[in-house]
């Protein structure tokens, strides 16, 4: 059986895992460490320590805001961004229903509307989020979009991509592909 | 005229209406001429690649592939789609693999793409390519004394594309500067705004949004201004929701970088989109009036 580390480094974006030598850099310039039960440092010693299922149940990853800055102040290369994307990669390929984000439905929703129109159409994903979520939780941002809309800034249909055809066939063969 | 293939993004045909009108409105006065890329589709931006990496670069390597046949460098004025498009590419260049596979899917539509683009920022092409100097040498209305906080976000600088320093940028200032503003110092400016998690980690988001109204406002500016789309909407459109949660009163304008240069081009406020901008910016058209007028009594 391989070893998680080893899994995670062979993953675009995990490559550079090796490199990480706990410094904490990354962690320490992380704007949304705070909201993170395991930071960039701790989640890298996770990794390495194994814990699989602890690393891919949490929410800590799906934090990230892909700001870059401990990508760009990481003096191993580590690139702890591509790495949250990997383990949120992974995480959801596998399924993992993960408790305190709701970040993987919110871009599961703006993945489903490139399906859907070949671009994104912001009010209809919004509204697809908040159904997957907590339609509830709509209501509370009804100001927000309702001086949006008032500002012409939240069109109410989306415009169609004539290529999306072509674009649904690429991405059909490209799985195809991928998992022959 | 110089010109560009351009990738507009998806929000250009919403939430950053005002972008995208502002950018039409400056480009002739400027010399530039942003053709629009035929048929693009969504970059994918963060979420795609979050959740498939390679699948992502097969999203953008379509739009690569048609702006391919254009011979043009490909231009897009959105910080989100730039990160994307440029690091796809990147990758589409470095892993022959990839790019082999890519292809395969991209022949269904009789599409190939050889690695031969240019991803370009339309900041970018401001400052190096038109340059400070020449829109300087422009500005019909110039905004003297507007102290103005230059926000510059992420992905415009990060994680390095070698045009900007990442931790220390200063591309914002020079084009603030050339329009005869005042580019206030302003520490948070390159910190992020929260960016798409605004939707599903909005404390979070608000906290950082209101760490930045703070700084600006303490920097002394009237305005902030910044070029990406998700940091306008974010630091514009939650506005009010930072002054209730934290119990504030900001009532700060955020326009686009090219609106603010539209203003100084003396294009009128509503080609460049000025009426989709949620807290008024009348404090700053005022202050132009204010100054063509004294300029035009000679004092």
């Amino acid at each position: 059986m391989i070893s998680f580390v080893s899994e995670v480094a062979v993953i675009p974006g995990g490559e550079n895992i090796y490199q990480c030598i706990q410094c904490g850099v990354c962690s320490g310039t992380c704007p949304a460490a705070g909201e993170m039960e395991y930071p960039p440092r701790k989640m890298i010693a996770l990794i390495r320590a194994g814990m699989r299922d602890t690393v891919l149940a949490s929410s800590s990853m799906w934090h990230c805001l892909s700001c870059y800055m401990c990508t760009v102040r990481c003096p191993r290369g580590v690139k702890p961004t591509e790495l949250a994307h990997a383990l949120e990669y992974l995480a959801d390929k596998e399924g993992y229903r993960v408790k305190g984000t709701s970040t993987p439905a919110m871009y599961h929703s703006f993945v489903d509307s490139i399906h859907s129109n070949g671009r994104v159409h912001e009010f209809g994903m919004m509204l697809k989020y908040y159904l997957r979520t907590n339609p509830l939780a709509a209501l509370k941002m009804t100001k927000v979009g309702l001086s949006l809309f008032l500002h012409k800034r939240l069109p109410l249909m989306p415009k169609k991509v004539k290529g999306k055809e072509d674009l649904s066939r690429m991405i059909q063969r490209f799985r195809e592909a991928g998992s022959s | 005229m110089r010109y560009y293939s351009y990738f507009p993004g998806c929000s250009s045909e919403a939430t950053a209406i005002g972008l995208e009108l502002s950018n039409q409105a400056i480009s002739q006065p400027l010399e530039i001429e942003l053709i629009e890329l035929e048929d693009w589709n969504c970059c994918g931006s963060t979420p795609y690649g979050s959740l498939d990496r390679q699948e992502s670069v097969l999203v953008v390597a379509r739009n690569l592939a048609l702006a391919e046949k254009t011979g043009l460098d490909l231009v897009t004025p959105c910080s989100s789609c730039f990160v994307t498009l440029y690091g796809a590419n990147l990758e589409l260049r470095e892993n022959p693999g990839l790019m082999r596979r890519v292809n395969e899917a991209l022949a269904v539509a009789n599409l190939e793409y050889h690695g031969n683009v240019r991803v370009r920022h339309l900041i970018e092409v401001l400052v190096n390519d038109v340059t400070p100097e020449v829109i300087s040498a422009r500005v019909k209305r110039p905004l003297n004394g507007l102290k103005v906080a230059p926000y510059y976000g992420c992905q415009l600088v990060r994680p390095d594309y070698g045009f900007d320093d990442p931790e220390s940028p200063h591309s914002l200032d020079r084009l603030v500067t050339s329009l005869g503003a005042e580019a206030v110092p302003f520490a948070l400016k390159n910190r992020c705004c929260g960016g798409s998690l605004i939707i599903s980690d909005e404390s979070m988001a608000l906290g950082l949004i209101h760490k930045l109204l703070e700084n600006a406002r303490e920097s002394g500016a009237e305005c902030i201004t910044t070029p990406c789309p998700l940091c306008q909407i974010n630091l514009d459109a939650y506005q009010g929701r930072v002054n209730s949660k934290f119990n504030t009163n900001f009532d700060l304008p955020v326009l686009f970088v090219t609106q603010l240069i539209g203003l100084a081009l003396e294009i009128e406020p509503k080609s460049l989109g000025l009426n989709t901008n949620i807290v008024s910016p009348n404090r700053v058209l005022e202050h132009i009036t204010k100054v063509s007028q004294e300029a035009g009594s000679g004092t």
